[in-house]
């Protein structure tokens, strides 16, 4: 058993810190203000290969594995959880679907220009009625000739408004419920799409959150992923890598938040001594920091699993559902240890814990992580 | 073009701590950068393989066998190729010694247009080994280059100085050492990093492959000794502010340092 990074995975991580400090770090507060969505930042990740990370050179990628792109997650997120959900969203929801089940014209046309970072992805499952519930879908796509129209409305679309591309679920066949669901792909030109209202959200601020309204979409035959009344199995098996990728956001908010809380109570003095030399903070401090670890290690397996080919459904359930309370957990306290100045947005702690409280509830909410989790231990 | 950038890994001072009983640096868990300055001069040499055709950039570097890493990363950057210089003998060379063994490896390599090499190393401090190894492959040397032209076989730098620079032309080859404001280094890319650590574009070379005798290199055959590593202590002087019009504070200031017996 070994818990050392090997060599890849000790510079992507350095790297990666390095350009979240440089890089990222000084507009995060900027763009949660002002609710910019930080295109700059992805035409500088795109530079370095950072869009695609666990996808092979052919298609575009960077020909790394999960874990790396997991680290890259997890370092954007310290000092901006906005910029980690742009990234995995990007990643996780839309380049690897198209990978596993894309043809190989498809990868051809879409996977490479979106590793490349030179598209932007987004995933659209999500709808007024069926949020849990991902089988009631409404949207209904009907085959005519050589197209798919598509008609139907999907909510909480993630890079929504930003992306080129979108994987968008649709009713092929309603008398199969959920094996009668498919997943298409539609360019954002395609006519009948449209953007609908974009979400004015407490979080991730900087990350854009849209409804798409299909009207009469026209989508060629050619751009159905996978099998008709494979969507679903599609739409699971993607949120299991997507919620790797949250929970490494969650982990990753919850280590800045930490960080940026050890440097204040070092720093700030009441009673005429460091805050840190008050041994009730301390201990506040101390099961932090092993919280912290615990969803550590909890992310990191679920990201080996999935790149040694191992099961990681219920792995990933688990690195989703600790991390992400551990993240509100962390957060809220650091927020209490900076006291006063934990409420106002001059410390970065106040946003952090906003940020915090949507990793317990996208890509599953933590109640759908504990019905994966229980599906499996009861088998 | 052929260009080689010399780089060396250094403990990042920006985040060695002190042992405040013994004085000596802590080296444990300091994480190792390339040096700053080595960075710019890479850059330089991946922004001249950018805009002209036929460029390639070759990374060298002396030091302990975990100082691949900081090759790894100049190719994870855009560098063709890399050589590390690694032997046991190497241990303990001075700047004399360092700057021995990569004009023997870069006489190894051959046939080079260009030599980059940062101003100075943030552990030593004593931007000795450009210069001495331009005086031990008898080419020209153009240090603190702050802006860089390349004209066919010709090179226009500006070299910094204090107050202004010069503007200096030299022919090819030669070497030129890289101050931080000649440009914005680039992060290594992640697909590099996996090039990188494939391993295949490194190629290790000892005092053997270089035909160096083991007697003329390393601590041996270093004559800068360091007698003491320390950490100066600072003397709080006291502070007197002068107030008043400009006049009376010279005035002030006079009685002062009449009062002092400086002048």
């Amino acid at each position: 058993m070994d818990f050392n990074f090997n060599r890849e995975h000790e510079i992507v991580q350095k790297v990666m810190r390095e350009f979240a400090e440089k890089e990222i770090k000084p507009i995060a507060a900027e763009i949660d203000r002002t609710g910019r969505f930080p295109r700059e930042s992805l035409d500088k990740m795109a530079r370095y290969h950072m869009m695609g990370i666990p996808i092979p050179t052919e298609y575009g990628g960077a020909g790394g594995d999960d874990l790396a792109y997991i680290i890259a997650v997890e370092e954007l997120s310290k000092v901006c959880a906005t910029t980690g959900i742009i990234l995995s969203t990007h990643t996780s929801l839309v380049c690897w679907p198209i990978l596993e089940y894309g043809t190989e014209e498809q990868k051809k046309k879409y996977l490479i220009p979106l590793a490349k970072g030179e598209k932007l992805g987004a995933f659209a499952l999500t709808e007024p009625n069926a949020g849990t519930d991902a089988a009631a879908q409404q949207t209904r796509a009907v085959l005519k000739g050589n197209n798919y129209i598509l008609n139907g409305t999907k909510v909480f679309v993630t890079n929504g408004g930003e992306a080129d591309l979108y994987i968008i679920f649709a009713v092929t066949d309603r008398e199969k419920r959920h094996r009668g669901i498919s997943a298409f792909l539609v360019e954002k030109d395609t006519p009948g799409f449209s953007i609908g209202k974009i979400e004015d959200k407490m979080g991730i601020r900087g990350s854009s959150t849209a409804e798409l309204i299909l009207r009469d979409c026209v989508v060629p035959k050619e751009n159905l992923l996978g099998e008709e009344g494979q969507g679903f199995k599609i739409a699971m098996a993607t949120l299991d890598g997507g919620r790797i990728g949250v929970a490494a956001q969650a982990l990753g908010i919850a280590e800045g938040a930490l960080e940026e809380t050890i440097k204040y109570v070092k720093d700030r003095k009441q009673f005429g001594r460091p805050l840190a030399k008050f041994q009730g903070l301390q201990w506040i401090i101390a099961d932090m920091h092993v919280e912290i670890e615990a969803a550590k290690l909890l992310v990191y397996k679920a990201a080996y699993n999935k790149m040694k080919g191992l099961p990681y459904n219920k792995e990933a359930a688990m690195a989703k559902l600790f991390a992400s309370k551990t993240a509100m957990k962390v957060t809220t306290q650091c927020v209490q240890l900076h006291g006063g100045y934990g409420y106002i947005k001059d410390y970065p702690v106040e946003r952090m814990m906003r940020d915090a409280k949507i990793t317990e509830i996208y890509e599953g909410t933590n109640q759908v992580q504990q019905m994966v989790i229980a599906s499996n231990i009861l088998k | 073009m052929k260009i080689i950038v010399c780089i060396k890994q250094v403990p990042d001072t920006a985040k060695v701590k002190i042992d405040k009983v013994t004085g000596t640096l802590m080296r444990e868990q300091v994480p190792s950068i390339i040096n700053p300055d080595d960075k710019h001069a890479l850059e330089e040499a991946l922004r001249i393989k950018d805009r002209h055709k036929d460029v390639k950039v070759i990374a060298i570097s002396m030091g302990p066998p975990q100082a691949e890493v900081a090759l790894i990363e100049a190719i994870a950057k855009g560098a063709d190729e890399a050589y590390l210089l690694t032997d046991k003998v190497f241990a303990g060379s001075d700047t004399y010694a360092t700057a021995k063994v990569l004009a023997a490896g870069i006489k190894y390599i051959g046939d080079y247009d260009l030599i980059f090499c940062g101003r100075q190393a943030i552990d030593g401090d004593t931007a000795h080994v450009g210069p001495q190894l331009a005086e031990r492959l008898g080419i020209p040397q153009i240090t603190y280059v702050k802006e860089l032209e390349i004209d066919g076989k010709q090179v226009i730098a500006k070299r910094a100085l204090e107050d202004g620079y010069f503007v200096i032309k030299a022919n090819m080859p030669v070497l030129l050492t890289a101050i931080k404001e000649l440009n914005r280094p680039r992060y290594p890319s992640i697909k590099g990093i996996y090039e990188g650590c494939k391993g295949d574009r490194i190629h290790i070379l000892t005092a053997k492959d270089l035909n160096l005798d083991e007697n003329t290199v390393g601590l041996k055959a270093s004559p800068t000794h360091v007698s003491r590593t320390f950490a100066p202590t600072i003397d709080k002087r006291e502070l007197e502010f002068l107030e008043g019009t400009p006049r009376e504070q010279v005035r002030h200031l006079i009685v002062r340092l009449k009062e002092e017996k400086i002048i």
